[in-house]
Order: C-alpha cells, then sequence, then structure tokens
C-alpha cells in the first residue's frame, strides 16, 4: 500500500510507516539513505491551567494539504536533499493521543533534525488546523498564531528554532 | 457577483454555519467580503486583525480581488500540531 507524505485523517496516526516512506524517498534519490528524524506531538493533560479532558482537531482540509507541501518545498530549499512526510490527526482525541507526526529522511542527521524541527514550527505557524479543547467546567477554542505564510519573520523563527 | 464564504472553528460556532453566501458588487476584495461579515456578526470584529484568508484552497491576502464563483475561506488564528 502506498503511503501519502501529506494527509490530514481521522485515523489513528502510524509514525513507523511515514518513516519508512520518506526513508524510501530518499533511496530513490541520487543520495542513499544516512538519517531519519521523526516527531510526534501528543495531546497534553494540562494547558494552561486547565485539566484538559479531550480535544476536537479540526482542518481546512484540502489546504492543510497543501501547507504540509509547502513546508516540504521550503525545507527542501534549506536543505536540499531532505525528504519530509507531515501527517495530522483531527477530530476527536483523548490525551496521550497523537495528534501530529512528522518524518524527516537526510544523509546527514543534522539535516534530518533540522528539516523535521522546520517542519512542526512551520505546521504551528500556517496549517489551518484548530484544537478545540475540552475540560472540567467548559471548553475552549485555542488560538495561537495567524496563519501567514508570507510572513517572512515567521519563518526565519522557525529557521533559527530548526538549526539551534 | 455569487462568493461562497467557508468559516472555520469558533467563526463557524458564532456564525452558527460552516458555510454561507454572499453577493458582492464586482471589484469586491477579501477585506470587503470579511466587513459585511462583520456586520452580520459583530463578534467577528475582535478577529479583524488577526484573520488570514484563502480563495479557492489557496492562500490569499486581504486585499485580493473576487471574482464571481470564488470559494473564500476565513481562518482565526491557528492552532494545529
Amino acid at each position: 500500500m502506498s503511503v501519502l507524505a501529506f494527509v490530514v485523517t481521522t485515523d489513528p496516526l502510524d509514525l513507523s510507516t511515514i518513516m519508512v516512506h520518506v526513508e524510501n524517498q530518499l533511496k530513490e534519490a541520487p543520495a542513499s539513505a544516512g538519517a531519519v528524524a521523526s516527531f510526534i506531538g501528543t495531546v497534553r493533560n494540562e494547558n494552561q491551567g486547565h485539566q484538559v479532558d479531550h480535544l476536537e482537531y479540526e482542518a481546512y482540509e484540502p489546504l492543510a494539504v497543501k501547507a504540509f507541501q509547502r513546508i516540504a518545498d521550503e525545507s527542501a530549499q534549506l536543505w536540499p536533499d531532505t525528504y519530509l512526510a507531515i501527517h495530522h490527526r483531527i477530530g476527536h482525541l483523548n490525551v496521550g493521543e497523537v495528534s501530529v507526526a512528522i518524518a524527516a529522511a537526510s544523509p546527514h542527521r543534522a539535516n534530518a533534525f533540522s528539516s523535521c524541527r522546520y517542519a512542526i514550527e512551520r505546521v504551528k505557524q500556517i496549517a489551518p488546523v484548530w484544537k478545540h479543547e475540552y475540560f472540567e467546567g467548559g471548553d475552549v477554542w485555542i488560538e495561537g498564531a495567524t496563519a501567514s505564510p508570507d510572513d517572512e519573520e515567521a519563518r526565519q523563527t522557525a529557521i533559527r528554532l530548526a538549526c539551534v | 457577483m455569487r462568493i461562497t464564504v467557508l468559516l472555520f472553528a469558533r467563526l463557524r460556532d458564532i456564525a452558527g454555519t460552516a458555510k454561507l453566501e454572499r453577493n458582492l458588487p464586482n471589484g469586491s476584495t477579501t477585506r470587503s467580503l470579511w466587513n459585511t461579515l462583520v456586520q452580520d456578526f459583530p463578534d467577528f470584529d475582535s478577529y479583524s486583525e488577526a484573520i488570514s484568508t484563502a480563495i479557492n484552497e489557496e492562500y490569499a491576502r486581504m486585499d485580493s480581488e473576487l471574482s464571481d464563483g470564488d470559494e473564500v475561506a476565513f481562518l482565526p488564528p491557528v492552532s494545529g500540531g
């Protein structure tokens, strides 16, 4: 079964399949595989003093998939030999469940780590995804960054964090 | 011209719908469309400085000019990850 690199889904995420996917992409490239870095984000049990019960994630799916592709293109400009896969889950997620999974393959570990970190920072900055937090006694939409992909200052922040 | 509007997250909750239609004069922009929505849903106004937008499933600017049949999404500040 073929795995897509950029996905929004209500199904549970599987990190190992996307790690294999980016590793295979790298094998098809002139460079052979050297390193695969990965990241998963999980639902925290506490946020801003609230005891979180569960989250409801929502996305503008077609634009979110394009945002993930855009992030991978940006990453490939910065680290030409890296390959990214980004999967985001939506719908009802309980505490501890995986909301986002990212894998980055590169011939060199430094670039794999940088690409992976850059990807999660950019997802948080521009992907049209929202979390609705349900806690004891109420619920609230979490609102973070204004989604502005051409905001160069935000992009430079992501690059800086990726290269720490 | 006929424009379809998509609303997400708290904007959808405020409006009570994820999708609505608007008739606008030619030459309207995403910003002028937004301003008509603020008139209908005054609580939208707190988003006027932080809103971003997409036209036909591509990121766009608030000063983008609209065409008949466009589908315009308004994106409140995002919180993915």
